[in-house]
């Protein structure tokens, strides 16, 4: 029997998984309270030991032992470009599909305020972008030696126009920063290239974020952490859609991950125009996007959540009054692990992850612009177009613990009153019922066809 | 063709509401055929869209076109966006249909030369004279 143990380090529980690779079955599941601050291994042991009476009261050996993290903050991040629509937009694509948090996003030539901003924020990596290939150079430079004056954001990954990548590297080692360089984000004005950039972001995370947050402890035990926990679930949504060489995957899906902290949508689609008469615009959308709603949360953002969507929509959707949900809102903001208990609870918990659903679903869809031209009405469209996206699964706490999932994930469908937001329209829903994503993110990384295999068995209609 | 030492790179599109993608692919076709670094934004493109290309690429100039007779209206405070964007020494070229209707084109062209365009042409241009011009301006001389 060949086992694999799949353990991701989250904030607040460090949850286990193991898995009998051949037969494609979870054998157990477990979570342990993470303590970052004292042990990170604590979490794990405890954990350890829920599963030990499925394998007859002493662990197994396991061959594969593959960790992802998102303890700590997660992998933070700061993203510098030249124009927001542009290089920008480029670098924040980079650094979220790599599963990075992102601290802050930075325009044209910083001032020294930014860096302070920049430094106040503690990032663990710096990407620094701006300019095509052979393009402006000059704001690059001017970056760089800004960000020589920081004193925190030590390592900077420089993904911008390669005619001055050499000299934007003398300036920052010279000041003493951990500099990696990688292939401009955007070489070409209509090429987005962000895989190079994502896959130099992983490796630093792998080899120095890692130790920064403690895990490196862990590593005796296990194999490696390879990854921010977001990264593997986005990894997992890419086996799972394109599938492996031995076996085919489900086609183009999209992921709602609801957290206590925030809300992420991963497409895996070409978004391209379904309608004739349609013309895209702006940069081209990365074929796997991620979007990460710092706003929108069951617990720790709780309170914005309800900033964002207000009391009044909310209440209306509960059809409870509005105190009684405000009250709600701030008791469990800051309860992280805090489960509804009775009935209100539930339908307020509901609404509140319908309305997220639906607030980061329509951010993360691209839209139509109607344009009144001489020749009648035209379109352009701006990001993705996902409206004959076949799967939509639905993964996260309060959604795979929900008596009707559906009622969530409905939230994220297409709008008659809202005809310009491109989201799907006749969707399959899809539940990742043993909440199995990320694992499967992580055993992706040896056993591809085994991990896909496990994906689509555990994925059930929702 | 333009001199190895230094190429010039050309934003080209075509303004506002405007869809005629053919005519965009030959220019394309033509300036690159002629040496040039061609940043085709395509069809459609709004002024911000102008700018920001030619901010990222270093753009030398920006080759605007506008077939459907309201170029007037969208190339107005095109030079005053390149001037905000820092990039106010920018070439800009404009040519096509650009106004409604038979104009005058004399009346035309310094309408647009007015409203800070370093050169417009008329419809029927072939693009070897727009060629002619940007290596003329950029001081490349032309052998024989």
């Amino acid at each position: 029997m060949e086992l694999a143990l799949l353990i991701d380090f989250g904030s607040t529980y460090t949850k286990i998984t193991a898995v009998d690779v051949e037969a494609t079955e979870v054998i157990a599941t477990a979570k342990g309270l993470t303590t970052v601050e004292t042990n990170i291994l604590e979490g794990l042991n405890k954990a350890l030991e829920e599963i030990k009476p499925f394998f007859g009261g002493t662990l197994p050996q396991f061959q594969s032992r593959l960790a992802c993290s998102s303890a700590a903050g997660g992998l933070r991040m700061v993203a510098i470009g030249l124009v927001k629509e542009l290089t920008v937009e480029a670098a924040r694509q980079a650094a979220l599909g790599a599963g990075a948090r992102i601290l802050g996003v930075y325009a044209h030539q910083l001032t020294s305020s930014e860096i302070e901003q920049i430094d106040g924020s503690c990032p663990d990596i710096i990407l620094l972008a701006g300019g095509t290939d052979g393009g402006n150079k000059e704001t690059i430079l001017h970056n760089a030696r800004m960000l020589a004056k920081t004193k925190y954001g030590n390592t900077i990954i420089i993904a911008g126009n390669k005619s001055a990548a050499d000299e934007v590297q003398d300036i920052l080692l010279k000041a003493g920063k951990d500099v990696r360089v990688t292939a401009n984000v955007l070489p070409e004005l209509n090429k987005l290239n962000v895989e190079p950039a994502r896959d130099a972001i992983r490796a630093t995370f792998l080899e120095k974020i890692v130790e920064a947050k403690g895990l490196r402890r862990a590593e005796t035990y296990i194999q490696g952490v390879l990854m921010p926990t977001p990264a593997a679930v986005l990894n997992a949504a890419k086996l799972l859609s394109t599938g492996t060489e031995d076996e085919a995957g489900l086609g183009e899906l999209i992921v709602v991950d609801i957290g206590g902290a925030t809300t992420d949508i991963h497409s895996v689609a070409e978004g391209h125009p379904t309608r004739s008469g349609v013309t895209y615009k702006g940069l081209p959308e990365p074929f796997t996007k991620r979007t990460v709603e710092g706003d929108l949360g069951m617990r720790v953002s709780a309170l914005s959540l309800l900033e964002s969507i207000g009391s009044r929509r909310l209440a209306s959707v509960t059809g409870l009054p509005e105190s009684e949900v405000e009250s709600y809102v701030q008791y469990v903001q800051n309860r992280v692990e805090l489960l509804p208990e009775n009935g209100k609870q539930w339908e307020i918990d509901t609404a509140m992850a319908r309305l997220a659903t639906d607030l980061a679903m329509e951010r993360h869809a691209g839209t139509l612009e109607n344009v009144w031209t001489p020749m009648g009405a035209m379109y352009i469209q701006h990001g993705k177009d996902l409206t004959e996206v076949p799967y939509l699964i639905g993964t996260g706490g309060v959604i795979v613990n929900h008596p009707h999932p559906r009622q969530i994930l409905e939230g994220a469908l297409y709008k008659q009153d809202q005809p310009t937001v491109l989201r799907p329209k006749q969707p399959k829903f899809l539940l990742d019922k043993e909440y199995i994503l990320a694992a499967v993110g992580l055993l992706a990384e040896v056993k591809p066809t085994a991990a896909l295999r496990l994906a689509k068995k555990y994925m059930v209609e929702a | 063709m333009v001199e190895e030492k230094k190429q010039l790179t050309l934003v080209l599109g075509v303004i506002g509401a405007d869809v005629h993608a053919v005519g965009n692919r030959i220019l394309e076709y033509a300036f690159t055929e002629a040496g040039f670094k061609v940043v085709n934004i395509g069809v459609m493109a709004s002024q911000e869209e102008f700018i920001n290309a030619a901010v990222e690429t270093n753009a030398n100039a920006i080759l605007v076109s506008s077939l459907y007779g309201h170029g007037e209206i969208d190339c107005r405070g095109l030079r005053e966006k390149a001037v905000e964007a820092g990039i106010g020494d920018i070439k800009l070229y404009v040519g096509g249909n650009l106004v409604v209707g038979k104009q005058d084109w004399q009346a035309v062209e310094k309408k647009f030369l007015a409203m800070g365009f370093d050169r417009a042409y008329p419809p029927g241009t072939m693009p070897q004279e727009a060629i002619d011009d940007l290596l003329m301006d950029f001081g490349f001389v032309q052998k024989c």
